[in-house]
C-alpha cells in the first residue's frame, strides 16, 4: 500500500486533533504518530517580537512540501503522512506549522517527522518576517539548518 | 529568450518589483548567465548579485543550480535561502 499524502499552506490555524482523526481514520494498519506541532516564539534574536509574517511561493510551496513527503514515505515505512504550513501573520504562541507522520512501528514515525522538518526548513519556500517595536526585519537562514538537513545524506 | 522573473521577500522589497518579463539577450543560456546580466543593471542589482549575500534561484518552481540551462518562457524565481518551519 502506498502512503496517503497530504500537504496544505494557509492562513487560517489548524487543530491537531482534527488533523490526526483524518490522517488515521479507518486504517487500522497505523500503530503509531508522531506530531511535530512548531510555535511563534516571542523572542527570536533577542529582541522583542510583536508578531511574525509568513511569505510564501503559491504553486511551489505545495509542490516542495509534497516532494518532502514523498521522499520520506520512499525512505521509510509509513501509512500518512501531512504537512500542515500557516502564511501569513501569526503571533507569540500561535502554531505555525505541524508534520504528522503514521506508521506500523514508531521508529519510522519518529524519524521520517525529522526528516520531514529538517528538509521543509531548508527546501520550501517561504520566508519569515519579524516585527519588532523597532519595526520588521527579514529573519535571516541559519547554516544549523543546513547541517540539520544534511545529517539525512550521511 | 524570454523569461518570466519572480522576487520573493527580502529580493522583492530591494529590487521593488514582484516580477517582470525580460527578452534576455542570446549571450543568456544559463542561471548564472542570467544573474550576470541582472547585475550588469548595476544599483541595487549588482550589489545583491556580486555580493557575499547568498540568493536561491528556482526554475519552473524546482530549485536549481547556477549552472542549469534555461528554456525560452521559463518562470525563474530568485529569493534569498529560505526560513519556513
Amino acid at each position: 500500500m502506498s502512503a496517503r499524502l497530504t500537504v496544505s499552506v494557509q492562513e487560517a490555524d489548524f487543530d491537531f486533533k482534527h488533523e490526526h482523526t483524518l490522517l488515521v481514520s479507518g486504517d487500522k494498519g497505523v500503530g503509531a504518530v508522531v506530531a511535530f506541532i512548531g510555535m511563534v516564539r516571542d523572542l527570536n534574536l533577542a529582541e522583542d517580537v510583536v508578531a511574525l509574517e509568513l511569505e510564501h511561493y503559491p504553486g511551489m510551496t505545495e509542490k516542495s512540501l509534497l516532494r518532502i513527503a514523498e521522499q520520506a514515505a520512499q525512505r521509510w515505512s509509513l501509512q500518512a503522512a501531512r504537512i500542515v504550513h500557516r502564511v501569513g501573520k501569526m503571533y507569540p504562541g500561535d502554531q505555525i506549522v505541524m508534520v504528522l507522520t503514521a506508521s506500523a512501528h514508531r521508529g519510522d514515525a519518529y524519524e521520517a517527522n525529522q526528516f520531514m522538518m529538517d528538509y521543509l526548513k531548508t527546501e520550501a519556500p517561504f520566508w519569515k518576517k519579524e516585527w519588532t517595536p523597532e519595526g520588521p526585519r527579514w529573519i535571516e537562514a541559519r547554516d544549523s539548518d543546513d547541517h540539520a538537513a544534511s545529517k539525512w545524506t550521511q | 529568450m524570454n523569461l518570466q522573473l519572480l522576487y520573493f521577500a527580502q529580493l522583492r522589497e530591494k529590487f521593488g518589483i514582484a516580477q517582470e518579463t525580460i527578452q534576455a539577450p542570446a549571450t543568456v543560456q544559463t542561471v548564472a548567465d542570467l544573474i550576470a546580466h541582472l547585475a550588469s543593471r548595476g544599483g541595487i542589482w549588482q550589489e545583491t548579485f556580486s555580493g557575499e549575500q547568498a540568493f536561491r534561484v528556482a526554475l519552473n518552481q524546482d530549485m536549481v543550480a547556477l549552472t542549469t540551462t534555461l528554456k525560452d518562457g521559463a518562470e525563474v524565481a530568485i529569493f534569498r535561502p529560505v526560513t519556513g518551519g
